[in-house]
């Protein structure tokens, strides 16, 4: 038997500032070499048991704890953080956050500099270390020439360099486009066959973790582990829909087609799935069966960008001739990797930046001569952190802020303000700071105060980001509980589920281009774009052709179609 | 954040040396210049910091955005001595050799005009040495030079992360802005300066907040992987000392020295032409 590396025996643990223990009777070993993927909805103690694995509780999070925690045979309590950083190795969630170093070279050397390493060992471990994620060759690169996915692999580097046997992530998934993060789920694989570690992965993307095998799997709610099986098992044992967990799309699909999914199906991945002939058989009649929801109705179009050009001063020519309309009452998203130009053209849209050629036209009008306020009382702009947004310390302040700077009468403030917050389901929160609310209320409240200027469109950038299924859910609900009432919403996502689920249609940006504009189960079944757009096929176009459905995207269209009545319900 | 405080990269003997060495050279040079009032001195000194900077390779062009910063200050401090004691000169050197009288009190002697001479000097020494040294230097060695000469790592690493941070938060603070605008802040002068103070709130608070959000994601990060666990560090890109560095620490001890001998010849800080 391997080493018990992390033993939790009746572990339990209460944060000092809280009436309740966040974690209760944990019995949880962790063996060397071991890869267990750790998950559980947002609030369920996932990232309190990280903490207590790196050493952050008890040493920066003071709290109590019972039962009994050992690392290596040896009792927490009785170590320092130090000590247990030696064994257990963390990435973090914010990519540029814990880049410390100033370059790659030494943000990678950080942990060996701590430790008083002779400059000579540690420039050779560096490198060495720097080869095996293949970041080698970009030692002298600060952060902002880097990729996202390189940033993850010099955080990698950064603790590999000590040689630990633990690594421990902390949702590697969360600020990764799809493709990037698949590449990040092999390097994960990749990595512990190679040093023999454990690794820890804490990540609600079930399916996208499972790219690649995993040992176990510890589902976690409400401060306790609800299972700790092997995928194939946890899969079929219907946990996941009934604890706020996204079920792999495939196995929805299976099982609206009336397949029972058994673990000797192999079902923990769509590459290692196993369908009898039968139960092909059975997908393809569900596929026939459904029928086609009629395509919506044309809408005139409201804004129109025509042939727009845009340079940054550096030279980065981000916006390459975008011609494209977003129509009335639409629900779209606007797609595409970091710097392929979503983000610059929603920019140009909102004013922020002149194109150096092109028109934008709003309702027929021409928007060159208008003033980023003008804009912004027929466009609002939300951004993707609402701690970014947020100015006042009430929610009614905050939400009345845009009103009040337009010298709008206090009575009509009242007015707008609390009718928006109804809409946005905030208003028995009116008189909270908003400090006391969770980060997807924060959310609706930025959202609330962009909503009460009234505008015609609303532009938004990865609205949910870093949200769990349930908040996923809530979030894209209220979205298109605003689309039904006549707004017209623009997302820019890298989420695949977002744009499947919500995105009537999809626009796909490639350096500076526009490369596909066409519904989102067709795009997520195309392989040229998606190779293009850094995007991941959906597991439902591997399922369609194993079972020998000769129209993948009509297919994918037929499942979210069905998906949503089912959900509606 | 091109042309503030940032290192450029060029093939030159300066660039080879050791950021301590340099950070020695530089302060022992500026302490030479304070001292000294000697205007042959100063003048030979700014000689000496042109060749420098023309063997570093930087361009003046490169560090403009610093130059005119303190150019602006050169001015304001030698109109505000003009305006404030326009016969300081004459007080100091103990003679008076007026030139042009313009009204009252106000007029050009040639001791006032040697003063300022002095003064517009002390800048000419000085900003180029600094300019040099931070534009020849990696910011990570300048921490690392830091706690070389003896400052406690912990304050020469905050240096270094300062340095990695601004660019961030300068983008945090456009994107943030950009935001509030949209929202109806104006910040620009359509705006009452009372009313504009205001509204710049409705930047800050969000950005205080952010920051103070990321200082947490750093120091976590940074605790995770043992920094102040030993009570000294090694650094990655510390550089060992070479015989030039031991030269140029030498050099600018030998040049606090001559302003010491210049203070003894001179019977006092001032070299005067005008007894």
């Amino acid at each position: 038997m391997p080493e018990e590396l992390i033993k939790f025996s009746h572990f339990g643990f209460q944060y000092n500032a809280q009436a309740a223990p966040t974690l209760y009777d944990i019995d949880l070993t962790v063996h060397a070499g071991e890869k267990i993927l750790i998950a559980g909805p947002s609030g369920c103690g996932k990232s309190t048991l990280a903490h207590c694995i790196n050493g952050l509780i008890p040493f920066n999070y003071p709290g109590t704890a019972t039962g009994s925690l050992t690392i290596r045979g040896k009792e927490t309590r009785e170590m320092n953080i130090f000590d247990i950083s030696k064994v257990v190795g963390t990435v973090l969630q914010d990519l540029d956050g814990q880049f410390i170093g100033l370059t790659v070279g030494e943000d990678i050397a950080f942990a060996l500099e701590n430790d008083e390493v002779p400059q000579d060992e540690m420039r050779r471990r560096v490198r060495e270390t720097a080869e095996r994620v293949t970041i080698a060759d970009h030692l002298d690169h600060a952060p902002d020439e880097l990729s996202g996915g390189q940033k993850q692999r010099v955080s990698m580097a950064g603790i590999m360099v000590d040689d630990v046997d633990v690594f421990l992530f902390d949702e590697p998934l969360a600020n990764l486009d799809p493709a990037t993060g698949k590449r990040a789920i092999e390097i994960i694989d990749q990595i512990q066959k190679d040093t023999g570690a454990a690794v820890l992965i804490i990540e609600h993307r079930l399916e996208d973790v499972l790219w690649r095998d995993v040992d176990r799997i510890v589902l976690m709610g409400e401060g306790r582990i609800l299972a700790d099986l092997a995928p194939d098992e946890l899969l079929c044992g219907g946990y996941l829909a009934e604890h706020g967990i996204r079920e792999p799309l495939y196995l929805t699909a299976l099982r609206y087609a009336g397949v029972t999914v058994t673990p000797d199906m192999l079902p923990h991945s769509i590459r290692t799935l196993r369908l009898s002939e039968a139960q092909k058989r059975q997908v393809r009649a569900w596929h026939q069966a459904q029928r086609p929801a009629p395509p919506p109705a044309p809408q005139p179009p409201v804004l129109q960008a025509r042939d727009i050009d845009f340079c940054y001063d550096n030279g980065f020519h981000a916006l390459k001739g975008i011609t494209t309309d977003i129509h009335r009452g639409e629900l779209m998203a606007i797609v595409g990797t970091n710097g392929a130009g979503k983000s610059t053209f929603s920019k140009v849209v909102c004013g922020f930046e002149k194109p150096q050629r092109g028109t934008l036209t709003l309702d027929g009008q021409d928007m060159a001569g208008l003033s980023i306020k003008e804009r912004a009382d027929r466009i609002g702009y939300v951004m993707q952190n609402p701690n970014q947004m947020i100015s006042k310390a009430f929610i009614f302040d905050e939400v009345a802020f845009g009103l009040r700077l337009r010298g709008v009468p206090e009575d009509e403030v009242k007015a707008r303000v609390e009718e928006t917050l109804r809409i946005c389901g905030l208003y028995p929160m009116r008189n909270w700071p908003v400090s006391a609310v969770s980060y997807g209320q924060k959310k609706r409240v930025t959202i609330a105060a962009i909503l009460v200027l009234e505008p015609q469109i609303l532009i938004l950038d990865e609205p949910t980001a870093g949200q769990d299924f349930k908040h996923y859910t809530e979030i894209m609900e209220f979205l298109r509980s605003l689309h039904d009432q006549g707004i017209t919403v623009v997302m820019i996502t890298h989420d695949m589920h977002l744009m499947l689920e919500y995105a009537q249609r999809a626009v796909v940006f490639s350096g500076g281009q526009i490369i596909a504009d066409d519904t989102s189960a067709n795009i997520l079944t195309s392989p040229d774009i998606i190779a293009r757009a850094n995007l991941k096929e959906t597991s439902l176009y591997d399922l369609a052709l194993c079972c020998g459905i000769g129209e993948p995207g009509a297919f994918v269209q037929r499942f979210i179609d069905h998906d949503r009545e089912v959900r509606g319900q | 954040m091109t042309g503030l405080f940032n290192y450029i990269p060029r093939q030159s003997p300066i660039h080879a040396m050791t950021g301590a060495a340099k950070l020695v050279c530089m302060l022992t040079w500026t302490m030479a210049a304070m001292i000294t009032f000697d205007t042959r001195y100063l003048l030979l000194l700014t000689l000496s910091a042109l060749v420098l900077f023309r063997v570093s390779g930087i361009k003046f062009r490169e560090v403009k955005v610093l130059i005119a910063f303190s150019a602006v200050f050169m001015v304001l401090n030698n109109v505000l001595i003009y305006l404030f004691a326009p016969e300081y000169g004459v007080e100091l050197y103990g003679a008076r050799t007026e030139l042009v009288h313009f009204i009252g009190r106000y007029g050009i002697t040639a001791q006032q005009l040697l003063y300022h001479a002095n003064v517009i000097l002390k800048y000419t020494v000085t900003i180029p040495m600094v300019l040099l040294f931070v534009s020849t230097t990696q910011p990570s060695e300048f921490a690392a030079s830091l706690n070389r000469i003896g400052v406690s790592y912990r304050i020469a690493y905050s240096v270094s992360l300062a340095l990695r941070y601004i660019p961030d938060i300068l983008k945090e603070y456009h994107d943030i802005s950009q935001a509030q605008q949209a929202r109806g802040v104006e910040l620009t002068s359509k705006e009452n300066l009372f009313k504009r103070l205001k509204n710049a709130s409705a930047i800050l608070l969000p950005l205080i907040l952010s920051s103070l959000e990321r200082i947490e994601v750093v120091s976590t990060a940074m605790e995770l992987r043992c920094f102040g666990k030993r009570s000294k560090r090694t650094w990655y890109r510390a550089q060992a000392f070479a015989a030039g560095d031991y030269a140029i620490m030498a050099a600018g001890g030998a040049l606090v020295c001559i302003s010491f001998l210049l203070i003894y010849l001179n019977g006092g800080r001032l070299w005067n032409p005008f007894v």
